[in-house]
């Protein structure tokens, strides 16, 4: 499942920010090592909202910064 | 601190008659119709199944993944032909004075299948307000001119114009005035539209607006013609670099044509239909020609705005005729409409491109597509079907937007 869950992820950050596959890492974080700005970070939640089924709280949101952070919060989220 | 002459140094265009201005050129002056059944989405059930459209352009060429969708395809035509009247222009981005350079740029829809599929998806879903957070800054007409701005570093004045279909030649209009005024050294100026979509068809449509010639797409835009049953819609865009005479000499730039005037006035008469006897568009095109200092019998071509509908072109014709008197006759006057379509507020950039072409290079394009003569209009030459060499001393392109507001650009043979 959690791999399942990665890979989903990686994918949308692939489409959504026009990064190669083997940038996104679970370190890389979405604003500085991938270029995201505060429009691109919006999208990405509201993507992953989409695929997974999931409503994100703002609050919750702001924390994801790395692609780390999204994949854990959605095996949470989704168990 | 006196006005300053405003010369053109950069042309840029992406048209259904071709993908830049040598392309766009050739087709103007060899007659070419742009118009063709529609691929932007299946239009087989609709009254009008045709327009004229930008063939052949991958934004990938231009573009990457990420920037593809985020520009609209507005915004995407308008920042490569930008581009390409850049590097027309010649101009050293280094040397620039970044900040005396600004961008007026035009659209008079804007991002309309941004708008299109964000309604469509907001519709299937469950009424929640889930919008993209590029909905806004993809959609809204004036972005194109920002995203030129952030391209190049210009710093100076940037707007958007719009008014419908003379949006882009209220553009070039304003570009000359700060320029002229001193407020700019070098515009990018010019309009981009692309509103092939479902709305932007069936709303012009329903208008009863546009051809429904469907059985032959490429005689159907027919200025002029007694039988001409509406506008043909075009996509594309026009870009002109403009610079102040001094700059451009000093650097030895290549001149294309001085802008000599604009007119802009408005009828005050009807939400979309043009005033009868073109009250509004004399008095724009006598504007421009007083601005330059020009006598009537110096205009020896006028582009119309000539976009094939029955009212419009008779008004338009009135307007030269009650201008220009006996003169009216001496003056080669056409419609490239009748071969690229009507690219709405792309419109009247891509027509001051064929005015200054015209003037450059002593040819004008010819009005193709017409059979039957219309014992309504004024017999004057309206460079039917053949392109007309012509020495040019001074030149006009009109073009008049719904709402009522008129734009003309004058334009003469450089001559230091």
């Amino acid at each position: 499942m959690s791999e399942e869950i990665a890979k989903k992820v990686i994918a949308i950050v692939v489409d959504k920010l026009g990064v190669e596959e083997s940038q996104v890492k679970p370190e890389a974080n979405f604003t500085s090592d991938l270029g995201a700005d505060s429009l691109d970070t919006v999208e990405l939640i509201m993507e992953l909202e989409k695929e997974f089924n999931l409503s994100i709280p703002d609050d919750q949101a702001e924390k994801i910064a790395t692609v780390g952070d999204a994949i854990a919060y959605i095996e949470n989220a989704t168990k | 601190m006196g006005f300053k002459r405003v010369v053109v140094t950069g042309l840029g265009a992406l048209t259904p008659l071709g993908n830049n201005v040598e392309e766009y050129w050739q087709g103007l002056t060899n007659g070419v119709s742009g118009a063709a059944p529609i691929t932007h989405f299946d239009a087989s059930g609709a009254k009008t199944q045709f327009a004229c459209e930008v063939k052949g352009f991958d934004p990938l060429q231009y573009f990457d993944r990420k920037e593809v969708r985020k520009y609209d395809r507005f915004s995407q035509l308008g920042i490569v032909a930008a581009d390409q009247a850049v590097q027309d222009s010649g101009i050293d981005l280094e040397k620039l004075d970044k900040d005396m350079a600004g961008v007026i740029w035009a659209s008079g829809i804007g991002g309309i299948q941004t708008f299109e599929d964000e309604i469509t998806d907001f519709a299937k879903g469950d009424g929640a307000l889930r919008f993209s957070p590029f909905f806004i800054p993809k959609m809204i007409a004036d972005i194109c001119a920002g995203h030129i701005s952030i391209k190049y570093g210009f710093g100076g004045p940037n707007f958007c114009t719009v008014s419908a279909c003379a949006s882009s030649a209220h553009a070039v209009a304003e570009a000359f005035t700060m320029i002229k005024l001193g407020k700019a050294k070098v515009m990018i100026t010019g309009g981009s539209e692309a509103a092939i979509t479902h709305a932007g068809v069936g709303g012009f449509s329903s208008m009863k607006a546009i051809s429904q010639r469907n059985d032959d797409p490429k005689t159907a835009s027919r200025p002029f013609d007694k039988d001409r049953d509406g506008f043909v819609l075009g996509e594309g865009a026009g870009a002109l670099v403009l610079e102040e005479y001094e700059h451009a000499k000093a650097r030895g730039a290549k001149i294309y044509a001085e802008v000599a005037g604009s007119g802009l006035t408005a009828d005050a008469h009807h939400m979309t239909a043009p005033h009868p006897e073109g009250l509004g568009a004399m008095r724009a095109m006598k504007m421009a020609i007083e601005e330059g200092g020009l006598e009537l019998t110096d205009i020896h071509h006028i582009n119309t705005h000539g976009t094939s509908t029955p009212l419009g072109d008779k008004a338009e014709t009135m307007a030269i005729l009650n201008l220009f008197g006996d003169h009216a006759k001496n003056i080669n006057i056409n419609s490239t409409k009748s071969m690229t379509g009507h690219l709405l507020g792309a419109a009247g950039a891509i027509e001051a491109i064929a005015t200054v072409l015209a003037i450059k290079n002593s040819l004008v394009p010819p009005t193709i597509n017409h059979f039957t003569d219309d014992e309504e209009l004024p017999a004057l030459n309206y460079t039917f079907n053949k392109a007309q060499a012509r020495e040019i001393k001074a030149a006009i392109s009109n073009t008049f937007g719904f709402g009522g507001h008129n734009a003309s650009l004058a334009f003469k043979k450089f001559d230091e």
